[in-house]
């Protein structure tokens, strides 16, 4: 099983230990020697498979988590259900013991179970029970076959014990070449109707939500903005655009939250869709107008769906719909644009790129004067957090690794990013739960590259597994976690404010369920307590660059280290 | 677990507010109601805003407070049951008490 693993080049094995695999698990650490795959011991499941999210997202490349098949895989759904909604590619093996007459007394009953991957079929692209070794390397090449071919996804495998423990036959097994298909592209009509529509276009406009997976594919956006001269609202699922590229005009779209739809799209007569994830909200007002926009629909989304999970989202009508990876896609769609301008058509997009340009121009300083107001408040405003954090990493290799909706989009506004790894969007489920161990595993990835990975860790976020903490101190992992620690969950505190103002109630009760104080939570001590460097909390905006700046150097220097930084709300 | 996305965003629009009243109501009283009824919740705890925007520190007039509170677009309305009109009052004195933010030619961090 071992070989099989180190055939497909996975660099890393998250997991907490559990009976079920722990032939494997001694495996990979002795006869696998620990490296390729490494062992990262987790203290939650949950976090095994958060880590495994964020290591795709900035590696391109799945890592293997592995759990019981009952109690451990319990755990780990909810992130593994992240996995699939955000498209992240992600290996699950499981251990299990089928056989009833092999069980070890009641623990080994009730570890057991009859159908293991039943519990996350529903949002896995495939799964598997090997009965044979051989079995186990042709299932367990399909699986990273499958979890690497867009639309990415998790895979799910059980081990079972039996053959987890049984010797290597004489006639070891084959392992199977990995042969990895190429990524589903545009079909070459569509591609060149989809250009033609874009080229005649007064106001097109390109929608990218988790479009880009490589830094190639962030210049092939460029390209093809530059190409067309047209408005490009990046909605931050990924890293799809450069902030400051002057067709960027993600700020006029929803400047103080993410940005699923607004003033860009609503403008545009054709809309090209990539991946865009709620597509419905985000065209409704472009189509619902008197002249409709026309819809072209990049997506691999219609390649890998399924009926309970409602993660598909609301039907759109579509002028052109291609079932296709929108990275694969862009090669031909640029040279099909390229071919139909003419240069009439290159005066007017040129002239039109200039006035974007000016709105972005504009849009920028309105940002800025509005994170001015509250600068120097006390708790910290989002904005001067943001500020504050962006002085102290924008001549460093960094990587923001956390979801920017819940500072209001403020590094968006503030910093400038133009690498694809510098934001990996947030948790694709909106799971509390997920954001701590994927930026972690991000960590990791980001670590063999020298990158400094920057968390802004909300609280009751963190809480839900705080272990991640400790995980990173175990295994040196360089990551600085800044708390957005507004001391609630604030989602909430809004939801069952909202509520109680609807119904007349008052609002004096809406702390109850909702707000983490009383006591409040010391961040500080519980990061050192699991061996991490910490320091806060911080309620004064001044003290924050020069705990930065510590936080930075030990990041640097090849260690975790926290700030408890006492925010705003948002 | 789930984020619900309910966004309760105050349309205080930035266009026709006044500062005709602003000796109408207690900016003490007003800053712990606007932290009692949770308004810094979507606008920050100096109005500076949040999920919704800015308040202060030039707000509206107060009888376009006292109606946009009443019948709101974008959040729940607070009645009178919940928020009086003298509280409204409190809120916006507060509102208009609070420091103008500085430049930001003056704020070296947002010209990196």
């Amino acid at each position: 099983m071992v070989d099989v693993i180190k055939s497909l080049g996975i660099e890393v094995l998250f997991a907490m230990p559990g009976g079920s695999f722990g032939d494997l698990h001694e495996s990979v650490i002795n006869y696998g020697n620990n490296e390729k795959p490494e062992f990262y011991t987790c203290m939650h499941e949950e976090t095994s498979a958060a880590m495994a999210c964020g290591y795709a997202k900035i590696e391109h490349k799945p890592a293997l988590i592995c759990a019981h098949g009952t109690v451990g895989l319990q755990h780990a759904t909810m992130n593994i259900y992240e996995a699939w909604c955000d498209r992240v590619p992600l290996l699950a093996i499981m251990g299990n013991s089928a056989d009833a007459a092999r069980r070890g007394g009641d623990v080994g009953w009730v570890h057991s179970v009859q159908d293991t991957c039943a519990i996350v079929r529903d949002y896995t692209k495939w799964d598997d029970s090997p009965m044979s070794l051989q079995h186990f390397a042709e299932s367990m090449v399909r699986a990273y076959k499958i979890a690497m071919t867009p639309q990415y996804g998790p895979v799910a495998l059980v081990a079972e014990q039996e053959l987890q423990g049984s010797p290597v036959p004489r006639q070891a097994p084959r392992i199977p070449k990995l042969s990895m298909a190429s990524p589903p592209s545009g079909d070459a009509a569509a591609v060149a109707e989809a250009a033609r529509m874009l080229v005649a276009a007064e106001n097109p406009c390109i929608v990218a939500s988790r479009a880009v997976h490589t830094d190639q594919g962030m210049k092939l956006m460029v390209e093809l903005a530059e190409t067309l001269q047209c408005s490009v609202v990046d909605q931050h699922r990924r890293m799809n655009f450069p902030t400051h590229h002057p067709l960027n005009q993600t700020l006029r779209a929803n400047p103080a939250g993410k940005p699923v739809s607004g003033q860009p799209i609503n403008e545009a007569d054709v809309i090209l869709a990539l991946e865009s994830g709620d597509l419905f909200t985000t065209v409704r007002g472009a189509r619902n107008k008197p002249n409709p926009a026309k819809l072209i629909n990049i997506s691999a989304g219609d390649l890998v769906i399924k009926s309970n999970y409602q993660d598909f989202m609301r039907y759109t009508e579509t002028d052109i719909a291609m079932a296709a990876d929108p990275e694969a896609t862009l090669p031909t769609l640029i040279e099909a644009c390229k071919k139909l301008i003419t240069a009439d058509r290159r005066r007017t997009m040129d002239a039109r790129g200039m006035k974007l340009a000016d709105q972005q121009r504009q849009a920028r300083e309105r940002h800025k004067t509005d994170a001015a107001y509250g600068w120097d408040s006390s708790p910290i405003s989002t904005a001067r957090l943001a500020a504050e954090i962006w002085a102290q990493i924008k001549n460093e290799d960094w990587s923001y690794v956390t979801e920017a909706f819940w500072i209001r989009e403020w590094p968006h506004r503030l910093w400038k990013m133009d690498k694809h790894y510098q934001y990996i969007g947030g948790s694709g489920a909106e799971a509390v739960g997920f954001t701590a161990g994927g930026a972690l595993g991000a960590a990791v990835a980001n670590k063999k590259y020298g990158r400094l990975t920057v968390a802004i860790q909300p609280d009751g976020d963190l809480m839900v597994a705080p272990g991640v903490l400790w995980t990173a101190a175990h295994h040196k992992i360089p990551i600085l976690y800044i708390m957005h620690n507004n001391r609630a969950y604030h989602q909430e505190v809004m939801g069952i404010q909202g509520v109680a103002n609807r119904r007349q109630r008052g609002v004096d009760r809406i702390h109850i369920g909702t707000k983490i104080d009383n006591p409040n939570i010391d961040y500080s001590k519980l990061a050192q307590g699991l061996g991490v460097e910490a320091e806060g909390p911080i309620n004064d905006p001044k003290d924050l660059a020069a705990a930065i700046r510590r936080g930075v150097q030990a990041a640097k220097s090849g260690r975790p280290y926290l700030i408890d930084a006492v925010t705003q709300p948002r | 677990m789930k984020k619900t996305l309910l966004v309760l965003v105050l349309f205080f629009s930035v266009t026709g507010w006044s500062r005709q009243q602003t000796t109408a109501g207690d900016a003490t009283k007003g800053k712990a109601t606007f932290l009692r009824v949770g308004c810094y919740e979507c606008h920050g705890t100096a109005g500076q805003g949040g999920t919704g925007p800015h308040l202060g520190p030039n707000p509206r007039s107060l009888e376009s407070l006292i109606a946009f509170v009443r019948k709101p677009t974008g959040m729940p309305a607070y009645s009178p049951k919940v928020l009086s009109d003298a509280d409204i009052a409190d809120i916006r004195a507060y509102l208009a008490s609070v420091p103008a933010p500085p430049a930001v030619a003056s704020i070296p961090l947002l010209n990196q």
